[in-house]
């Protein structure tokens, strides 16, 4: 088996001694074969809570109108775009890991794979409840399909990035659904198999009668590889529309080339961010330190450096442009952005996005967990005021200095924006206690391979380099699922 | 004559698997299905089933969707009610890409994973034709069939020999899950 072969060289994805095949099962399904601990509880109560103030407010703006969201005659985009923006790039994380990261054979993607995905199709949830709702009537949102109609029939306008946008959001949403789903039936199995009475039953339905023959083995594989091959352009696809709703208008700050690959690389860079706000915590509290590892963390760290930086080349090389290109409106929108009224978003977007990435340069600094969570909140606070001050900045003052105006949210922009975050969080939460969060059959793929008692092994047999031995002993030291004393003894 | 259908050679690894099924074709016992918690690499050249032919089926529907697109925006943009939209052509095709391409990747995703389904029976609701519950978990269970190769104590001794762990001597085909 050619996964077999891996370098020594290469940091464990999987850590602990004695883990079997039986024991990845069993330590996996331990928060879906258990009563839910207080833990869960609090999160969701909290989160429940939040989802409550959401289904109110979104009532409220449907009976009411959206005359009840701070928006007025200059704004007439704002929290409710940014939200929609910001749950959208959240969700292009989980794609990045389910897709790209399987098309670049990167085996870390394994155990993070399936919490990434589900969290990628709870974020589009939010993003779509934003456009549904902000339609004003929205039950007149079949008008954005190309449907038969009484009109004539009056189609949609194809050369709209609005209907693009619709296209776009349907697809990614769906196939991102199938993805998950299908990636889903082998550990649905596994809990149909170990499970009795009503709950095997239920399992035995979702699980479509997943049988883990070669040939269902053997196309599967094929249809993950396909599906990813797909799902690679089409996240990249998706924001590239979702920033074209901005850069096809000819709006100064907004009609810009640069925005399809700055907005997919801020998409990345906040999902991820995200990943790891979830993940870190899950890991804590479902105990999975010995499969979300520090090398995950670390790799993760990595990349929002890498996405972050390119997020701050983009801001600059804007910032450049719009005085290089020598047009005044152009000019005026960035130096309002800057050091107009809205002056405080523009540097917090500055300080959260380009600035504190910079720190995970520090090894220290990736490697603490209580750190990349902090960081990673920061990420996704400095993330919503982007989309925030290009929507919002670009629009308070126009081309009429007497209509120039701030924009001040309503109660109600304030409760669909706590309250979307308290559905995504009910429904991960819900997500962890009825699914399994990593995905076993992946995990069991690496047991023999990569994991650190394999290596272990290889190094007790001597089978390896001492030098190359030496080298991965020492980068287990950053490892807070390998106790220290252990690490020392094997170097022993 | 034994009531016995199906005899199950249990393994804890893949690379016994591998083994087993090595030796079991030795000695011309043929297999019935291997059941797996986990893709095993490159059983399916051993076992002999062909490449999976999805990959064309993925790209069929792809060029469906894509024909969709192009046909649907057409006619409703040109042929049924062209619009003058400042004076710029109806066929304006770079426009057009977008949505072609989504259509493109939504048939050929789902058109592609409605196909796996059917060929592989997978279905809502359907009884799960499992042989043995410990085959999503944690053991690799070659499946042979008993009607068909009769040398029942030379397969127990071959699996023992290639490191099966148990050997099972099923009456029925699948588990039952009522």
């Amino acid at each position: 088996m050619s996964s077999h072969h891996e370098s020594i060289l290469r940091e464990p994805l999987v850590t602990g001694e004695n883990i079997t095949y039986s024991k990845v099962t069993e330590d996996i399904l331990v928060p879906v074969e258990n009563k839910p601990n207080k833990a869960w509880w609090i999160g969701f109560i909290v989160s429940a809570l939040g989802a409550g103030l959401w289904v109110f407010s979104v009532s409220w703006t449907f009976w009411f109108g959206i005359g009840e969201w701070g928006l007025n005659k200059t704004v007439g985009w704002a929290w409710d775009i940014t939200g929609f923006v910001w749950w959208v790039g959240i969700g292009h994380a989980g794609t990045l890991i389910s897709a790209v990261l399987l098309l670049f054979r990167q085996n870390w993607r394994n155990s993070i794979n399936r919490s990434a995905e589900a969290m990628t199709i709870f974020a589009v949830i939010c993003a779509a409840s934003y456009i549904i709702s902000h339609m004003g009537r929205p039950w007149l949102f079949t008008w954005a399909l190309p449907l038969p109609n009484q009109f004539g029939s009056l189609w949609v306008n194809f050369n709209s990035p609005l209907v693009w946008d619709v296209f776009a959001i349907s697809t990614y949403f769906s196939v991102s659904l199938v993805f998950w789903y299908t990636g889903l039936l082998p550990d649905i199995a596994t809990i149909r198999d170990r499970a009795v009475g009503a709950r095997r039953r239920i399992y035995s339905i979702l699980s479509f009668g997943w049988n883990g023959s070669v040939k269902t083995w053997q196309r599967f594989e094929l249809v993950s590889l396909i599906l990813a091959g797909v799902s690679t352009p089409l996240v990249l696809s998706v924001h590239t529309i979702v920033s074209m709703d901005f850069a096809t208008s000819l709006v100064p700050g907004w009609h810009t080339t640069i925005f399809p690959p700055y907005f997919v690389a801020g998409a990345i860079f906040s999902g991820f961010a995200m990943v790891q706000t979830l993940l870190l915590i899950t890991r804590k509290v479902m105990n999975f330190e010995n499969y979300i590892t520090m090398f995950h963390i670390e790799s993760m760290n990595k990349i929002i450096i890498l996405t972050g930086s390119i997020v701050g080349v983009a801001y600059l090389t804007e910032l450049f442009i719009a005085w290089y290109s020598g047009v005044e409106y152009e000019q005026y929108a960035f130096l309002n952005r800057v050091s107009g009224p809205y002056w405080w978003a523009y540097w917090i977007m500055m300080t959260c996005n380009v600035i504190s990435p910079q720190l995970f340069w520090f090894k220290k600094i990736r490697t603490s967990i209580a750190l990349s969570w902090l960081l990673s909140i920061v990420v996704n606070i400095g993330m919503w005021f982007e989309r925030f001050v290009i929507i919002v900045t670009s629009l308070h003052r126009d081309y009429l200095p007497s209509s120039w105006v701030m924009f001040y949210p309503s109660w109600v922009d304030v409760g669909v924006f706590i309250g979307s975050i308290g559905v995504f969080f009910t429904l991960f939460l819900l997500f962890l206690r009825v699914l399994p969060a990593i995905a076993m059959a992946e995990v069991k793929l690496l047991l023999k391979s990569s994991s650190d008692q394999a290596k272990k092994k290889l190094i007790a047999e001597k089978a390896v380099d001492p030098v190359e031995a030496e080298y991965y002993l020492e980068s287990l030291e950053k490892y807070d699922s390998i106790s220290p004393n252990v690490a020392e003894l094997q170097k022993v | 004559m034994s009531n016995i259908k199906y005899i199950l050679g249990h393994f804890e690894d893949p690379d016994d698997l591998m083994h087993g099924i090595e030796k079991l074709q030795e000695n011309s016992v043929s297999i019935y299905d291997v059941y797996t918690p986990m893709p095993i690499h490159g059983i399916e050249d051993k076992l002999g089933i062909k490449r999976s032919r999805l990959g064309k089926v993925a790209f069929g529907f792809g060029l469906t969707g894509t024909i969709t697109a192009i046909s649907m925006i057409t006619y409703m943009l040109v042929i049924d009610w062209p619009m003058n939209i400042g004076g710029k052509p109806h066929f304006a095709f770079p426009d057009f890409i977008p949505i072609m391409f989504e259509l493109t990747v939504l048939f050929a995703a789902f058109g592609m994973v409605g196909t796996y389904f059917f060929v592989n029976h997978l279905a809502p609701g359907r009884a799960p034709r499992v042989m043995d519950l410990r085959a999503t978990n944690d053991r690799f269970v070659i499946a042979i069939d008993a009607r068909t190769n009769t040398s029942h104590d030379q397969i127990d001794s071959i699996l023992k020999e290639a490191g099966a762990v148990e050997i099972k001597h099923n009456e029925r085909k699948y588990v039952s899950y009522e």
